[in-house]
């Protein structure tokens, strides 16, 4: 929506000066998404909780947890985080070598992390636990297979971005978007932690 | 070709072939009337392509209303079927085909009548109530519709190739399981019912936003009609809870397509999970659909009364209230589960709480009706049919709160009844009056009063007709989804029902009849004033049909019922009588062939996923992606409306409707 309403009004000094901008409704209506991207998390948190017991006679989270892998994709992702926040200031800034850098770094930490997840998930199907094995493992690969699949989309989304600045310069609704990737990069963190603490630092010996 | 093969086409059921037959000459006389008239470009240009809020509303209306004669038809068959099936009469459909049936209404009525409906009637309303041009992401709207249009798509498509699920509309496990239902039924189900749930969250997440951000200079939160404010709520509702019922899908989906062990009877699965997650979605999902309703009664109510709604900020404080309480209350599905008395203790005091805040409802509307100006126009009717028999479906939902109660209850006809009573007398005489209130506000000209009328007597007597005697089966016993019964002392109660459906079927053809007779004579029921009940919300200060812009310049405003304030302020002419003079250029987004683009690509998905056609899957998936990459590669066209044009536009629309003089109704 074209935003410019009549500020002066005295009707909208108490009731809102109209439309906000697009600026504004697009991170406004990209948090929202965000939440209900948290909720569909919050489903498979439950549904991982319950099915954790649940390993039919097969491997148990203390049998195929290992911290150290999960601590360094940790790191990975937590630093991707950082060189992200890094790379929208710079873009902001129109700084545009340390932007390119950033995001480079991010990209890298970002597949980094996939790499060894994927890593994680053969070592579990070489062992015969797989997500056919019991209810666990199946609840096991979905949620964190879930989050995985999230920071793919990210990769795709933040390469597709960069193109577009290195192509077309940096153009104001590109930042916007990017600035909405910041924001999704950081909410996959958060489930980050929260996969870290319910599945590994609680399920590991 | 995957699983696809000839033999997919139910070529030895009559029924089944003669049901596709229908729908496809239907879309095949419907392609050529659009051929033969050269409608194509019109079509493509002004509808399909249209991220217009009020083309994109209709357009959900439209689905809601052919769904719902496809859903009626597969109830008749139902009431057909169990007023003849009784001791030794086998009835004239299988069970296999029965159970699709009564699996296809449930679904097709919820998620593709009920919700079209109220999301089709807020798409429309809620910006010109707000005083605003569009919603805040209008392609996302268009994308939103065409997905949802896609998965009502697939359902249909399940009829003429293969068959639809046999597990109710819920398809629980482990009956839904591939252990025991090893067709593509349940897959058509479940991917119909992800690309339309990915729909809806989309409307969801533009709707919230557009209400808590894109709002006219002044419309504060308590200036917010209460459409709008159960709009949000509602929205709120599908942005919670959506996420919820996509997860549990998938975890089905990954259950029947890779082997996996969320809800099986195997490998450590846990089918009560799957009753948990996806009532944690569907007990919400009631209140998505009844709020909205709601909204349409409180501006019914207000503007056929001629008064202010009685108790503005309780209703929406009862509005909100039933917006939280609504995740608070879903183990009532399932008190028998042995969830144990503690729990189920708890669960039925919520649920007899969540009473509270609609008995507060329904007494603002009486107390807005008490000494109004009541004018019995047909949105009317329908309103004070729902008040006599929401309040019945209510108490009857009260009883089955308490768990030992609902333990004689439960899956009985006295189930069926009560949510039948409080979607049908709820939802869709909500719908139905908001259909006949707006009508004249998206077309520019009124509904025939008559056959409306015809058609809400016929749908409330046979509602009544229909749905009461099923009350008494449950009492004597009966169970819902049987094809067939031996206690030969039910059949007359199901004969009554029987003959209630075929009242509820005169009252479609009104309807149709209505809407067809008021497009024959549409020319001398034209509503040239814009606002042909006498309205109290900004809508109604625009002309009907409104401009694409809606609005020339955004109104400002100064209090609730906005336009009814700026009609009888008495120093000044009306608001919309006067031209404004600060017109300026407005920006409006330029049309978008992404949505039903990224449609078409949804349904081929769809499709070959049900029929494990890879190599489609991966086609379909590229090609979306590619849509939404090339939709993101650039910025966003507006067309510029110029300031001249719009006020000369503008200037004439207001001398048109203030040649048109009073307000009262065609």
């Amino acid at each position: 929506m074209n935003a410019a309403a009549p500020t002066a009004d005295p009707a909208a000094a108490t009731g809102g000066s109209g439309p906000a901008s697009v600026a504004i409704t697009v991170a406004y209506g990209f948090w929202i998404f965000l939440l209900s991207d948290i909720i569909m998390f919050s489903a498979m948190f439950a549904s991982y909780a319950v099915l954790t017991p649940r390993i039919a006679g097969g491997p148990g989270p203390r049998e195929l947890f290992e911290l150290r892998p999960a601590g360094i994709e940790t790191l990975c992702l937590l630093f991707s985080s950082f060189t992200c926040g890094l790379g929208v200031l710079a873009v902001e800034h129109r700084r545009m070598r340390m932007f390119f850098i950033c995001f480079a770094l991010t990209f890298v930490l970002g597949a980094a992390f996939l790499a060894l997840e994927l890593s994680e998930f053969s070592r579990l199907l070489a062992a015969g636990a797989g997500p056919a094995r019991s209810a666990f493992l199946s609840a096991f690969f979905s949620l964190v297979g879930l989050h995985g699949v999230h920071i793919a989309a990210g990769l795709l989304w933040l390469t597709f971005n960069v193109a577009q600045i290195a192509v077309n310069g940096p153009l104001e609704f590109v930042i916007r978007r990017l600035g909405c990737f910041g924001l999704f990069w950081h909410a996959l963190d958060i489930v980050w932690v929260g996969i870290l603490t319910l599945v590994y630092l609680m399920g590991a010996r | 070709m995957g699983k696809l093969h000839w033999a997919a086409i139910p070529l030895d059921q009559p029924l089944a072939m003669a049901a596709s037959l229908t729908i496809i000459v239907g879309f095949l006389v419907l392609f050529a009337i659009v051929t033969w008239k050269g409608w194509w470009p019109t079509l493509w240009r002004e509808w399909l392509t249209s991220v217009d809020h009020k083309r994109i509303g209709v357009m959900y209306v439209l689905l809601a209303f052919v769904l719902l004669l496809r859903g009626f038809i597969d109830a008749l068959m139902m009431r057909s079927q169990l007023a003849i099936a009784a001791g030794a009469a086998p009835g004239y459909l299988p069970p296999e085909h029965y159970d699709q049936i009564f699996s296809a209404h449930g679904t097709i009525m919820i998620f593709f009548m009920a919700m079209p409906f109220m999301v089709g009637l807020m798409n429309f309303v809620v910006p010109l109530q707000l005083g605003v041009r569009d919603v805040a992401f209008p392609v996302l709207n268009s994308v939103s519709f065409w997905l949802t249009a896609s998965g009502a798509l697939l359902v249909n498509v399940s009829l003429v190739i293969g068959e639809f699920a046999r597990t109710g509309w819920l398809a629980y496990p482990p009956l839904s399981e591939l252990q025991f239902s090893p067709g593509v039924g349940v897959d058509y189900y479940l991917w119909a019912l992800q690309i339309a749930g990915v729909g809806t969250l989309l409307a969801g997440i533009n709707l919230v936003t557009t209400i808590l951000k894109v709002r006219a200079p002044g419309m504060s939160y308590m200036r917010m009609p209460v459409f709008c404010w159960t709009a949000l709520a509602s929205n709120m509702l599908i942005v919670a809870a959506f996420p919820i019922l996509t997860a549990t899908f998938a975890m089905l989906l990954l259950d029947r397509y890779v082997g996996m062990h969320f809800f099986t009877n195997d490998g450590g699965g846990n089918a009560m999970l799957y009753f948990n997650l996806i009532w944690a979605w569907g007990h919400p999902e009631v209140y998505i659909l009844i709020l909205p309703a709601f909204g349409v009664f409180s501006e019914v109510i207000a503007v056929f009364a001629g008064k202010r709604l009685f108790g503005y900020r309780s209703m929406v404080m009862a509005t909100l209230a039933i917006c939280v309480l609504s995740f608070m209350v879903w183990l009532h599905h399932f008190f028998t589960m042995g969830a144990g008395a503690d729990v189920n203790g708890f669960f039925g005091i919520m649920t007899m709480i969540i009473a509270v805040p609609t008995g507060v409802k329904i007494f603002s509307w009486l107390f807005t009706l008490y000494r109004g100006r009541i004018r019995f126009e047909v949105p009317l009717l329908w309103a004070i049919g729902f008040m006599v028999t929401f309040v019945i479906g209510g108490m009857t939902g009260v009883l089955m709160a308490v768990p030992p109660a609902d333990f004689v209850l439960h899956n009985s006809l006295f189930l069926v009844a009560h949510f039948h009573n409080v979607i049908i007398g709820g939802v869709l005489f909500g719908g139905m009056a908001g259909y006949n209130y707006w009508f004249p506000k998206a077309f520019g000209f009124t509904l025939d009063r008559r056959w409306g009328t015809v058609s809400f007597w016929c749908w409330l007597v046979g509602f009544y007709f229909a749905f009461m005697p099923l009350y008494a089966l449950g009492l004597l016993g009966m169970t819902r989804r049987m094809q067939h019964y031996a206690d030969a002392s039910w059949q007359p109660y199901l004969i009554v029902a029987e003959f209630g459906a075929l009242i509820i079927l005169c009252g479609i053809v009104a309807m149709i009849v209505q809407l067809v007779v008021s497009i024959r004579t549409r020319d001398r029921r034209r509503d040239l004033s814009g606002d042909p009940w006498n309205g109290r919300t900004l809508e109604w200060s625009t002309a009907s049909p409104p401009p694409t812009y809606n609005f020339a310049v955004l109104p400002v405003v100064e209090s609730l019922d906005a336009h009814w304030e700026s009609k009888h302020r008495a120093s000044q002419p009306p608001a919309a009588a006067r031209a404004p003079t600060d017109y300026a250029d407005i920006e409006i987004p330029a049309r978008s062939a992404n949505g039903f683009v990224t449609a078409v690509f949804a349904v081929l998905t769809g499709f070959a996923l049900v029929w494990h056609v890879w190599w489609v899957v991966i086609a379909g998936m590229t090609g979306a992606l590619l849509t939404l990459l090339a939709f993101g590669w650039t910025p966003r066209r507006d067309s510029i409306v110029a300031a001249g044009d719009l006020a000369s536009d503008d200037i004439a629309r207001r001398e048109m409707r203030a040649g048109a003089g009073g307000n009262t109704p065609a």
